[in-house]
């Protein structure tokens, strides 16, 4: 097609339909939820976590209502314990991080000028795993079997099962089948930022929200895992009596504490960089000029990323740790306002130098940044050790903590729900009610959190019920439950506001003269995403590439059609967005939501100490992931070309490390590599915690004969999947089948090999935390041989079934892939059960 | 897309997003290596500053790496082309939108090796 077939309008008009048959929603009361399109797909995201944060502020109101009066009476101290970790586990869990997570989903596309993000289903897949988890976890306290140990669950109170109850076992169950969804919706962004550019749109053009995604998605990468392996040793010690955290056995409950905030300080800034991104989006928009310093942001982000993991010990300067370790993360504490000081005076310079449009997402932007700079103000008092003892666990830190998440995350997305409002419905919210709304909330913010520096200061403790008339803090915890209730009708306003809102005319399109790619959207309803994908040639191209939005929307540049009747979008390269290829995206189906409920099963039943129907479902999820990528992925397409106008011939059919599926693994085994050096870390942590390692008493197992054994096998087999892979690129099917079924045996072969050492040599893992993390790294790792049995069995079932050819070879190359992390995690475990007792 | 690369800057302008996080993962490396050095020797002898020249050497070589991947961006932000802020697509403008970031990245970890360095020259005890 050349460009001036696009001038024939029934042309076009063929085109609008055929997408518009393609994208089309599935309808009906059930069939629509098998909807996998970013746009229901994220707006079912956005909506779920608006309400569960509005039950957990509700839960918040109680605690203030309890605490209003000293010597209150209102709510048990039982019911109290439960509503401030539901509270602070729901904000955390199943409010921010999700919400990143959903407005990313909608928003990621569009800026991208993608149709969709690469892998639709994953994305409905995360949306209701966090569905079924949040229900689960926030549903709880209708029971009254909610945690009660503190969002944070320190043992030996939480892993105890005669000091706390169900609870515990809720919050680590269903929380860790949430973080399995924060995973799953980190590989969508980052593989979507990397890959599924608009051809131009080269690293120095992205938009800020997606370098900002990129970073905050790569963090989840990282910060989630150990929070995942803390899990796994948790429930371990609580179901099983394995004592990783119990004292008297060898353990140390210091070693939750780390795993829990290398994963908890950086969350906090995963909350905070995204609301920041959407600053960077609308900060320009409103000062009616490009952002200033663009490579400033770039250094804040990635600084901010960094250092970010070198903060995790403040939150433990009181647990006695050598001074000179809590001398280093001070210091790391101290270096971070750096970088977000810099995207703060970013954004002021911008203002500066703009023609102000003093709107009302403005200043929501505006103001949010001066609730946070005091809440980052007091972070730089805390951060200091010496402060530290003395306001730890007191009303002060509650300041600090709220005015950096207020000010640091839902003020700026109430900013960013003022700002994208007429894009995903087409209508402007009240400017009248969303001013009002702020100043109520900016009062109540201030009336409620301001005291209680004072308070804390003043001595009030954290997380008690109640408190005596003659600590002399009644007016002081009055005027906080006072300012409570005031935030919480600026709130009510605001949902006010967004029921009134069908009741209003539609807004013209890109109402705020944006000039990003996200504005292209039309009001009316499209589910196509972008009319045509077009090439980049600047940072806001609506407002520097002439005749932009007609000429996208006159299908003028690249894939203005579906002629085949599949979703497509294109996929370029990672650094100067080159297009590479057209990947075919998934399709509405009903296995996404089936797997989140078989895997959601899983967590829950074993919950409840069912085992064999958590067996039952483990094998439902297995196969439904199997049903899902058998039927859904690397599907070999009926030509091996497209053209996508302009002359550009693009294949349908990419492997190996340009294609999308194979980031989407490297991220995925990225994830699954750090959970398992948590484990790791566990070891060694344990090897500084006794003079002798292993304890004399034990020190006879697992031997070195066995680990070497599994490790050899482990290497054998990863060899043999190499080799399988070169014998497919060369086409010889029989050698390849020959070679993964001798790759299977020796798979096999490291894990019964593997078990064999610490079996036979007897180690007892209930006795002592020693024999413990020793069968905790096999298990991980011998699980990870049972996994790449069942990968090997998968790519030798494809190529036999001629699903999988010599030139079509994404399945090896992903396994290979898989195999590469596979040997790592062998050799590290082995080498460390079985080298490392001979020579400490 | 016009690009108008001189052939002699050819090499320079085939690069990974790799060479961006090169400051910050020396930063982390030192971190984690110096948390590690006084944690483990804190734990196991009882005091810290047995082996003061490991930590010197080790914040000496972070350092190093950093200055010279600073000292490569700088040059890559030096290669011919638009003054900042560098937002055309042109694979040169690309080159010197990364080396910018690179270069910032490098001063802000030349701190916090600094910083994290610190403590151990006013401290001198685990308790």
């Amino acid at each position: 097609m050349s460009l001036h077939d696009q001038d024939d309008p029934a042309l076009r008009c063929a085109q609008e339909e055929r997408l518009r048959a393609v994208w089309a929603a599935p309808k009906g009361i059930f069939l629509k939820w098998t909807d996998c399109n970013n746009d229901a797909v994220g707006a079912w995201y956005v909506l779920t976590g608006f309400v569960f944060m509005l039950f957990a502020g509700v839960l918040g109101l109680l605690m203030r209502a309890q605490l209003a009066v000293p010597e209150n009476d209102l709510i048990g101290p039982a019911t109290f314990n439960q509503l401030f970790t539901l509270h602070g586990s729901m904000m955390m869990f199943l409010f921010a991080v999700p919400m990143f997570e959903a407005v990313s989903i909608i928003l990621l596309p569009q800026l991208l000028g993608a149709r969709d993000l690469p892998f639709p289903r994953l994305s409905a897949f995360g949306y209701w795993s966090f569905l079924l988890g949040g229900v689960f976890v926030g549903g709880s306290i209708l029971f009254n079997a909610a945690p009660d140990g503190g969002w944070f669950m320190y043992p030996p109170l939480t892993t105890r099962t005669d000091l706390s109850g169900i609870g515990a076992d809720i919050w680590m169950l269903g929380l860790s089948f949430i973080e399995v969804s924060s995973i799953a919706a980190a590989v969508e962004l980052i593989v979507g930022v990397l890959k599924c550019r608009p051809p131009g749109m080269r690293l120095n053009l992205m938009p800020l929200y997606a370098w900002y995604i990129l970073v905050v998605a790569v963090m989840i990468l990282f910060a989630f895992p150990p929070l995942i392996a803390g899990d796994v040793l948790f429930e371990m010690e609580r179901l099983l009596n394995w004592p990783f955290f119990d004292a008297t056995r060898g353990g140390d409950p210091l070693l939750w504490q780390h795993l829990f905030w290398i994963f908890g300080h950086p969350e906090v800034y995963i909350v905070f960089l995204p609301s920041i991104a959407l600053f960077a989006m609308l900060v320009p928009t409103f000062a009616r000029r490009h952002l200033l310093g663009y490579p400033w942001i770039v250094l804040a982000a990635v600084g901010t990323a960094f250092l970010s993991f070198g903060l995790w010990v403040h939150h433990m300067f009181t647990t006695g740790l050598p001074k000179i370790s809590l001398g280093f993360f001070s210091a790391a504490s101290e270096a971070v306002t750096i970088p977000t000081a810099v995207q703060i005076f970013v954004f002021i310079a911008t203002l500066w130098a703009g023609r102000v449009n003093w709107s009302t997402p403005l200043l929501y932007a505006t103001g949010s940044l001066g609730v946070f700079v005091i809440g980052g103000l007091t972070g730089v008092m805390v951060a200091v050790a010496p402060f530290d003892w003395q306001a730890h666990d007191t009303y002060f830190v509650v300041a600090h903590l709220h005015y950096v998440l207020i000010g640091g995350t839902l003020l700026p997305l109430f900013a960013g729900l003022y700002y994208y409002w007429p894009l995903i419905t087409g209508k402007k919210l009240s400017d009248r009610l969303g001013r009002l709304a702020f100043w109520i909330l900016f009062a109540g913010v201030n009336l409620c959190f301001f005291p209680m520096h004072l308070s804390g200061l003043m001595g009030m403790p954290r997380r008690v019920f109640t408190y005596p008339e003659e600590l002399g803090l009644g007016d002081l915890n009055m005027a906080s439950t006072a300012g409570a209730f005031l935030f919480a009708a600026g709130v009510a306003v605001i949902c006010l506001d967004m029921c009134l809102s069908p009741r209003r005319p539609l807004a013209n399109r890109n109402p705020w003269n944006a000039g990003t790619l996200e504005w292209l959207a039309h009001p009316q309803d499209e589910h196509w995403g972008i009319r045509s994908i077009p090439l980049i040639e600047s940072r806001y191209p609506i407002w520097d590439q002439p005749d932009f939005m007609r000429k996208v929307d006159e299908g003028r540049y690249f894939l203005p059609d579906a002629e085949e009747g599949r979703r497509e979008t294109i996929v370029t390269s990672v650094i100067d967005a080159r297009p590479l290829a057209v990947i075919r995206l998934g399709t509405p189906a009903w296995v996404p939501m089936l797997t989140a409920f078989a895997l959601g099963s899983v967590f829950i039943l074993t919950t409840y100490h069912l085992y064999g129907l958590a067996l039952i479902g483990s094998v439902l999820t297995l196969a439904c992931v199997v049903w899902w990528l058998w039927t859904g992925t690397a599907e070999i397409p009926e030509k091996p070309f497209k053209p996508i106008g302009h002359g550009l011939e693009l294949p349908l059919y990419i492997s190996g490390r340009s294609a999308p599926g194979w980031w989407a693994m490297f991220i995925t085994m990225m994830a699954d590599a750090t959970a398992f050096s948590g484990l790791v870390f566990g070891y060694y942590f344990f090897w500084t915690r006794h003079e002798t390692f292993p304890p004399m008493a034990l020190a006879d197992g697992p031997g070195w004969f066995w680990p070497m054994v599994a490790l050899l096998a482990g290497g054998v087999s990863w060899l043999l999947t190499l080799a399988a892979r070169s014998a497919n690129s060369r086409g010889a099917t029989g050698a390849m089948a020959l070679l993964l079924t001798g790759a299977m045996l020796a798979a096999l072969g490291s894990g019964a090999a593997g078990l064999a050492g610490p079996w036979l040599s007897g180690l007892n893992p209930e006795a002592h935390s020693y024999p413990a993390i020793v069968w905790t790294l096999t298990l991980w790792t011998v699980a990870h041989a049972g996994l790449a049995v069942i990968m090997q069995a998968y790519v030798l079932a494809r190529g036999l079934a001629g699903r999988m050819t010599a030139r079509h070879d994404a399945d090896i190359r992903n396994v290979t892939l898989f195999m590469h992390f596979f040997v790592l995690s062998v050799v590290v475990t082995y080498a460390t059960i079985g080298l490392f007792p001979e020579v400490s | 897309m016009s690009d108008p690369a001189p052939r002699k800057w050819e090499h320079r302008l085939r690069i990974t997003l790799w060479v961006l996080i090169v400051p910050p993962t020396s930063w982390a490396a030192h971190f984690l290596f110096s948390y590690l050095w006084a944690a483990i020797s804190c734990a196991k002898t009882g005091h810290f500053a047995t082996m003061p020249w490991l930590f010197i050497g080790g914040t000496v070589l972070a350092l190093a790496v950093i200055a010279l991947a600073g000292w490569v961006a700088w040059h890559q932000s030096r290669t011919p082309g638009d003054p900042p802020p560098h937002q055309e697509s042109t694979r040169i403008d690309r080159l010197r939108f990364l080396a910018t970031a690179t270069l910032l990245l490098a001063a802000l970890s030349t701190v916090g090796v600094i910083f994290t360095a610190l403590p151990v020259v006013f401290l001198r005890e685990c308790t």
